[in-house]
This record gives structure tokens, C-alpha cells and sequence, in this order.
């Protein structure tokens, strides 16, 4: 039983005064719960369709908040309990967070699903949470009346208490709870007719409260997935073939493995999902144990139609998908890019590169499991737990309401644990033994089968007008398709022609806020890498290419026409026709806003007004992210500094301004922000992952080197919070700061990088070209 | 047999004379703050102190660590109030969390030694504790602070 699990079930197992949306809208009320399994961590019964139950008040008063997000340490959990409490007028030293089994009842109420990517969680439930929050108060202000016999209009709350200001009576809501008497059930009519606090009524939301997951996570308390154990369990250790996908296994010899003191058994993986192919897991007393028994497994495969790919196969496909044109899917289509490319005055034609790259969270991929009376239980934590029941209910031969889903804090996510790979080879070998199993990744198995961000291949050509203006964009996208891998036609958006379904995921932000009239995007699959190198989300997905090529782009534009970086974008930035943003609350403003943080974040850096030594540079970039309706206003500065001779790139600092809309926390704002903006240098610079021979070449953090201590440059970080609708903030940055630096280089030493990560090397080359 | 001496108290485990102390601590005694990361001293998540010095717990053999005085996370502070500890939750350092055990256990070897690092001195400590959140210049801060907490100042 995890901590998470304690915590519910201690405040679960009384009776409550419960707040929670459904099919049916948000209802509140006392409940008694079904009495709790004493099976580990069994808090539900899956087989229930009770009401989502968003919080929970306890008769001392303290409010548990139920999170169906992943808290991957983007202190989600906290806030949304801050949302609530806005709006429930609850103290902040009165609130907890639990976290959310799989049942749908915790489905994102926007999604529709469980699933925490996207930047989306706080846009997509920050309505949802303050009015679940509201109906709470309202609730307990009705109760109170009645128990004080005043007329409600004559009492409000505040800090987890409602007052008769006219007399100075007050009851704590311990003590409404307590009374029973809070009792309502809310239609979704009432819930939307509530009113809510306007931006400047706010006392909790802007404040940067503490997080409520930090302190476990400074003494050793904080339960990962990693950290479950169960009765009886044994351990699983995986056996993988040379090539990332396709292999089978035609034959295991135990004989070595036999030798290994509590050897169980070697457990050939049966995939009817096609997640996995060809994976062996050796099951023992141990952990120890099982890593012996997996090296000493002697394995034959068939390593399948893929074991020759490497990486300039890959890229050579794209290419080839690029010149012939006819399998690209249409993204965008603005006036006539054709006709107006071939009347132009000067054309800049590009090809623009990222490699693979490795998630590599902290903690492993792992997974626990146990069947215990028909329900297979899961002890993991997991970004999308939809997917991952399905999956577990093919792989354990079980409907998907006998899976239960014990959801753990995730040592990083980053898009890693949207997949659902762990639970496969774990149900396998518990079926197969017929015990609780903890299956860990060792670091090798989890960088050798990741999910990793697809080897991107663009072709970008531009149009100039006399005067040196864009008036004509083509650009081609290719890569692999990791929604589409998914296998869920929801995620999958129709083309502008119709022609049929494309992953839009793979290509958003290259539909920009600029203006520029003839404007066409298509996006290709790559199927050879869509085979041969299963892909997936990587933290800011498709911004983090397709901003790749469009904010170089901006800079060659610059160059070309003799303009200055920054005047240019603003002058594109206008905000015109669909570029106003107007219609939806997230993208009001529009251009403009985007405008706006590509001014602080240059005023900030001292651009044009500070003096930048020899062998130094400044670049700019700026960007929407995530998606055109869901934009995140980012600007970024970057000062480098190159070494000519070894073409070595210093990041001396780097200048963010974001744009949120409304900072919920401005802390945690600030702290996805610098993470997210180390992350983009990181990729950038230090990061890049090759196949060869069909397999990931690097095993562990002495081949891929995601970022250190020592690499990490200043950064200074702007935080625009206007009052407008709140929007991510855990992913932008990632994508805004490859192109500065690039931009940064070009401008320091006049060599053009357009192959991500940014090398050494690559400089030397491009100083050459 | 190996008794091994953690926090203070003796526990005997049962394990081949090779097995990493890692696994000893957190799968075998279940103390689960120390971290699995990498297993092969890359990244710092399952640093502990033997005899008051920092070591990566997963490439230190159960046989060496046995009659020395093993300190973990659970173990630096009886209630968790060291002043890493507190300088941790001050600058609201962890996001995932996942490497901060670590983190923390190699700053407190540091700090146990020089109570007034310099930045370069604590980079310098620190480099060998990756944190995918990259949540360095926090873990920087919270040093300092800490180390001034330590000299009362």
C-alpha cells in the first residue's frame, strides 16, 4: 500500500462530505463509501460507476484533493488543490492531495480521458476545479445558515470558516462537516451558473503557496513506483534483443540461469499488442538474483525486417517521401505558396534536422503487479492510464474494469510514462508464475526500448519580395508518427484537403502566428521509421522541431534581406486576420501577445544595448507552443560564446519571457520554466541518441548526457501574468531555446547549424560552408 | 550473512558477498528513499554516506560496506529537519524528486566539510548528480542557504 493509498483510504473510510462531477454533473453530499479491500491499496471497486469525487472534506476539517493527473513534478497535484481552494475559501494549511486510480471517474474533464501531456492539465481544468471549489462553499454556507439560523445572504467564508460578520459567530467547516447538514447534489446546469471570481478577486491563485508534494520528496517518504512492494512477490528482468523492434524469439536456453540461487523461470513475453517484440523476462527471489538470470539466459532471435536501419536510412526515406510529395498530408493552407514562390525575388531553401533522443526519467521504467480474486492490480506510475488499462486488459486477458491502476508520483515523466510498455512484460511473468511481480527496468533496458523523440527530417523554402519580405513559406515535415502509433483515431486530426487523418502532434507550430500570406505545411509518416524506431512524445513534442526550422528560418529571412532579427518578427507579428487570436480565451490577443514577450525577453537581455565581445553572439527565437489553440507566448535570447578553432559553443545566458495568461503559482511557473528552458539547451547542445543495426546505440549516461551541474548557464526569467485564460507552462521553453542558440552562433561566428543537436563539429562544418 | 549498520541501527541480510548495497538497502530492507538510477555510477541517485563520506550505493558491494557506519536519507536527520532538508523545502527545489535523496546526501558530505562552499566548489561536488528537471540552480541556492543556516548566519 503506498503512501497516496493511506492517505485515502484513512480520510475515505469515514464518511464524507464529498464534491465530485460525473455524467451526471457535480454532487455533493454525504456518502458512505464501500468499506475498503484490505488487499494492498485496493481503494476501489472498479466495478463502481460511483460519482468522480474531485475532494473530499474531513470531519477535522482537512480537504483531500483526488488528482487524476500525473505528478511528475510539475506540482500539479498542488495545483489544482490551489484552484479548489480559491474558490472553497479553504485554508492552504488544510489541504492534501491523493492521487487518482484509473477509474474513469477521474477522467480529465475536458479529455475525456486519463492523460497528462500537452501543457494542458491547469488550462483544461482550472473551470472545472474553481467551480467544483465554488459548489463546496456555497454548500457549506447553506448549512451554516441553517445551523446558525441566519439568512445566507449575510455570511461569507473565508480561510476555512463561515462568518456572521453582523453578530462575529463562525463555524469551521470541521464543524459544518460534523453537523451533517451539508448536503447538496449540483446539475451541471447550477454548476455553470455559478459565478466565479474575476482575476482581481483572487486571494490564493497568483500566490506562490508552498507545493504540497516537496516535503516528502527532501526526507525519502515520497512513494514511487519503484518503491511498491507486495506479499510474495519475486522480481522480473528483462532479456531484450539486438534491434529496438521486431525481433521474435525462437529460442531460450535457461541451463546458466539455472544456476543462479532463486532462479523461477525465463518468461517469453506474448504481445498480442505489438508494444513489445521479443522481449524475455528472467523471474527470481531477487533483484540480483534476476539480473544474473537475465545475463545468463542464452536467447536466439529472429531479429526481424529492421535489424539494418540506422539513422541515414531513416533520413534517406524522408528525403526521398520530400521530393516525391505526393504522401504529405495537408496542415496548412494559406493563399497560393506555389505561385507566389515562382514570382519572388530571392528564395531561401533549407533542410532542417533533429536525431533521436531519450527520454531517460530518473527513475527507471518499472511496474508491480498482483492478481488477487479476478482484479489485476498495478503498482506504477503512469501518464495515461486509459491506454495503459487497455493495454494491462489485453495482456492479463481481463476487462478493463478488472484493472486497477494504484497511480504513484513518476521520478520524471516527460512524456516516457504516456506509454505503457512496463505493465507488459510485468503481467506476463506474474501470469506466468502465478505471483506478484516487480519488474525494473535496468537503465540499458529502459535507454535501448525507449519511446524516443522521432529523427525529424524539414524542408523549408521562402519567398522574398524586393524589399527582402516573406510573402511565401513551403514547409515539409517528416518523421515518425508517435500518436498514430497510438492507435486511437480521436488523436488523429483530417487534413485541410480532407485527403484523410495526419498526427497533427508531429507537426504543430509550424501553423505560426506570423503573417505571411501563402503559406503551405504538409506532414509525411516516415514508415520505416514509424517501424524500426517505435516513437513517442517527448517533453513540447512537435514545437521542438517545427520551431526548430521556422525560428532558423526567421533568422536566414533576417540575414538574407538585411534585417534586424527582432524588427522583422515584430513586423510579422500584426496580428491580422486569423492572427488576432480573437474567438477563444486562450489565444486572446493573439499575435500581439506573442509580440510582446519578444520585447521583454529582448529589453531583458540588453539587446543592442550591451557590448558582445569577439568570438560572442545574441540570438533570438520566439514561439507559440503548444498547439495554435492551446499558445504559450515564449521568447528567448541567447548569448553564446564559440570557439572557433574547436567549435566549441558556450551558453554564457539565456533570456526567457513567458506569457501565461494567469500564473497560478508563479514559483512553480518559474521553476517549469527553468527546467524546461535547461531542457531545450540540453537537446540542443548535449543530447542525441543514434540507431544502428536496427538497435540505440547508447546504453547509459556515459553515451547520452543530458545536461549537468556544470553545463547549466545563467538564466533570467520574465513571467507574464495578465489575467487572461491560463496556459501551460511545463513545456514551451523546451522549444524556444534550440533555435536562439543557433540564431546566437550564426551570429557570433557566421556558421549556419540546422541538424539537431548542435555539435562541435557541426560548427567547424558550417564554419567552412 | 553481512550485518550492515544503517541509521544507526544493525540489520543482517542474508545476500551474496557482490551484491550491490543498493539493492540491500532498498529491496531487501525496503528503505526506499536511496534511488535506483543508473547502476553503473553515472548519475548520483543512490548516494549514501559510509563513514561520512559520499558513495554511490550501487557500485558499492554489501561486503565492503559491512562493519562501517551507513547513513541514508531516512537516517540524516531524525526528523528530517536537516538543513539541506530545510533549505530544500525554502527554495522549493524538487519537481519530480526523484534524484533528490542523492542530491541532498552528496551536499551534506560538502557541507559536513565546509560550511562556506563557494559556487564553484559546490559545482564542482555536485557534477556527478545528474537531475533530469534540471533543477540545479535551486539545488545551488538551497546549498548556500543552508550553509549559512550551518554558520548562523
Amino acid at each position: 500500500m503506498t503512501k497516496h493509498d493511506r492517505l485515502a483510504v484513512a480520510n475515505l473510510n469515514r464518511r464524507h462530505f464529498l464534491v465530485g462531477t460525473a455524467a451526471t454533473g457535480l454532487v455533493l453530499g454525504y456518502a458512505a463509501l464501500p468499506e475498503l479491500g484490505e488487499a494492498a491499496g485496493a481503494t476501489e471497486t472498479p466495478a463502481n460507476f460511483e460519482p468522480t469525487v474531485w475532494y473530499a472534506i474531513g470531519r477535522d476539517g482537512k480537504v483531500v484533493v483526488t488528482v487524476g493527473k500525473a505528478e511528475m513534478g510539475q506540482h500539479i497535484a498542488s495545483t489544482m488543490a490551489q484552484i479548489v481552494a480559491e474558490e472553497l475559501e479553504s485554508s492552504w494549511k488544510d489541504m492534501s492531495i491523493a492521487l487518482a486510480s484509473n477509474d474513469p471517474k477521474f477522467n480529465d474533464p475536458v479529455l475525456g480521458a486519463q492523460i497528462t501531456g500537452g501543457s494542458w492539465s491547469t488550462g483544461m481544468n482550472f473551470d472545472a476545479m474553481r467551480r467544483a471549489g465554488a459548489a463546496g462553499r456555497l454548500t457549506l454556507i447553506k448549512a451554516a445558515a441553517e445551523i446558525l439560523a441566519v439568512p445566507e445572504s449575510e455570511l461569507h467564508a473565508k480561510n476555512s470558516r463561515v462568518v456572521h460578520a453582523k453578530s462575529g459567530k463562525s463555524l469551521t467547516y470541521a464543524q459544518i462537516v460534523a453537523s451533517g447538514k451539508a448536503t447538496k447534489t449540483w446539475t451541471p446546469d447550477e454548476l455553470k451558473a455559478i459565478k466565479l471570481k474575476t482575476a482581481d478577486q483572487y486571494v490564493l491563485i497568483g500566490r506562490s503557496v508552498p507545493q504540497l508534494d516537496i516535503p516528502a520528496k527532501t526526507n525519502g517518504t515520497a512513494k514511487y513506483g519503484i518503491d511498491a512492494f507486495l506479499p510474495g512477490m519475486v522480481y522480473g528482468k528483462l532479456a531484450l534483443p539486438p534491434v529496438r523492434y521486431g525481433a521474435t524469439v525462437k529460442s531460450v536456453n535457461e541451463a546458466d540461469a539455472k544456476k543462479v540461487p532463486g532462479f523461477v523461470k525465463a518468461v517469453v513475453v506474448d504481445d498480442k499488442t505489438g508494444t513489445t517484440s521479443g522481449w524475455v523476462v528472467a523471474v527470481a527471489a531477487t533483484y540480483e538474483g534476476a539480473k544474473k538470470a537475465a545475463a545468463a539466459l542464452k536467447i536466439e532471435w529472429d531479429k526481424g525486417p529492421y535489424a539494418a536501419v540506422d539513422d541515414q536510412a531513416i533520413i534517406a526515406e524522408s528525403r526521398r517521401l520530400q521530393q516525391e510529395g505526393t504522401a504529405g498530408f495537408l496542415f496548412v493552407k494559406d493563399g497560393d505558396s506555389k505561385a507566389a514562390l515562382s514570382g519572388a525575388a530571392k528564395v531561401i531553401e533549407a533542410e532542417y534536422l533533429t536525431s533521436l533522443n531519450i527520454h531517460a526519467p530518473m527513475e527507471p521504467m518499472n511496474a508491480t503487479v498482483m492478481e488477487k480474486d479476478g482484479v489485476w492490480h498495478i503498482y506504477t506510475g503512469n501518464q495515461f492510464a486509459t491506454r495503459t488499462t487497455g493495454i494491462a486488459s489485453a495482456i492479463a486477458g481481463v476487462d478493463p474494469s478488472k484493472i486497477v491502476l494504484h497511480q504513484h508520483y513518476l521520478g520524471g515523466g516527460f512524456g516516457r510514462r504516456l506509454e505503457s510498455d512496463m505493465v507488459v512484460p510485468a503481467i506476463a511473468a506474474a501470469k506466468a508464475v502465478g505471483k506478484p511481480v516487480k519488474m525494473i527496468y535496468s537503465r540499458e533496458d529502459d535507454m535501448a526500448m525507449d519511446f524516443t523523440r522521432p529523427l525529424t527530417y524539414q524542408k523549408v523554402r521562402v519567398g522574398l519580395d524586393a524589399s527582402g519580405k516573406a510573402v511565401a513559406m513551403e514547409h515539409d515535415v517528416i518523421g515518425a508518427w508517435p500518436t498514430a502509433r497510438w492507435g486511437i483515431p480521436a488523436f488523429l486530426t483530417p487534413s485541410v484537403d480532407k485527403k484523410g487523418s495526419h498526427d497533427s502532434f508531429t507537426v504543430n507550430g509550424a501553423d505560426y502566428w506570423y503573417t505571411i500570406p501563402n503559406h503551405t505545411v504538409r506532414n509525411f509518416q516516415n514508415e520505416l521509421a514509424q517501424k524500426a524506431t517505435p516513437s513517442g512524445q517527448l517533453r513540447s513534442v512537435a514545437p521542438a522541431w517545427t520551431f526548430w526550422a521556422v525560428e532558423s528560418t526567421m533568422d536566414e529571412i533576417a540575414h538574407a534581406a538585411g534585417q534586424d532579427p527582432v524588427e522583422m518578427r515584430l513586423a510579422l507579428l500584426d496580428g491580422a486576420g486569423n492572427n488576432s487570436g480573437a474567438g477563444a480565451p486562450t489565444t486572446a490577443g493573439g499575435a500581439k501577445r506573442l509580440a510582446n514577450v519578444l520585447r521583454t525577453a529582448v529589453g531583458r537581455s540588453g539587446y543592442g544595448a550591451i557590448k558582445i565581445a569577439a568570438g560572442e553572439g545574441i540570438g533570438v527565437a520566439c514561439v507559440s507552443s503548444q498547439e495554435r489553440t492551446t499558445p504559450t507566448w515564449t521568447a528567448c535570447v541567447a548569448h553564446v560564446a564559440v570557439d572557433k578553432s574547436s567549435g566549441q559553443v558556450t551558453l554564457k545566458k539565456l533570456t526567457v519571457a513567458m506569457d501565461v495568461g494567469t500564473a497560478v503559482n508563479p514559483d512553480g511557473v518559474r521553476a517549469q520554466i527553468e527546467g524546461s528552458t535547461l531542457w531545450g539547451a540540453s537537446l540542443a547542445l548535449l543530447e542525441k541518441a543514434t540507431m544502428k543495426n536496427g538497435g540505440i546505440e547508447q546504453t547509459n549516461f556515459d553515451g547520452y548526457t543530458p545536461m549537468r551541474m556544470s553545463q547549466a548557464p545563467e538564466i533570467d526569467i520574465s513571467i507574464i501574468s495578465n489575467g487572461e485564460a491560463p496556459v501551460g507552462c511545463g513545456e514551451p521553453a523546451v522549444t524556444v531555446v534550440a533555435p536562439a542558440i543557433a540564431n546566437a552562433i550564426f551570429n557570433a561566428v557566421g556558421a549556419r547549424v540546422r541538424s539537431l543537436p548542435i555539435t562541435a563539429d557541426a560548427v567547424k562544418a558550417a564554419l567552412k560552408a | 550473512m553481512a550485518t550492515l549498520n544503517i541509521n544507526g541501527h544493525d540489520h543482517s541480510v542474508d545476500v551474496p558477498n557482490d551484491t550491490p548495497l543498493l539493492w540491500v538497502i532498498r529491496e531487501h530492507l525496503q528503505m526506499t528513499g536511496t534511488k535506483f538510477g543508473c547502476g553503473a555510477g553515472y548519475c548520483g541517485a543512490c548516494t549514501v554516506h559510509l563513514n561520512g563520506t559520499a558513495v554511490r550505493s550501487c557500485q558499492t558491494a554489501v561486503s565492503d560496506a559491512a562493519g562501517k557506519r551507513i547513513v541514508t536519507i531516512e537516517g540524516l536527520h531524525p526528523k528530517g529537519e536537516h538543513p539541506l532538508q530545510r533549505a530544500w523545502i525554502a527554495e522549493q527545489v524538487p519537481q519530480c524528486g526523484y534524484c533528490q535523496s542523492g542530491q541532498i546526501m552528496q551536499a551534506a558530505s560538502l557541507l559536513a566539510k565546509n560550511n562556506d562552499p563557494t559556487k564553484a566548489e559546490i559545482v564542482e561536488h555536485m557534477d556527478g548528480n545528474l537531475c533530469r528537471c534540471m533543477t540545479y540552480g535551486r539545488i545551488q541556492r538551497a546549498i548556500l542557504r543552508a550553509a549559512s543556516d550551518m554558520r548562523g548566519v
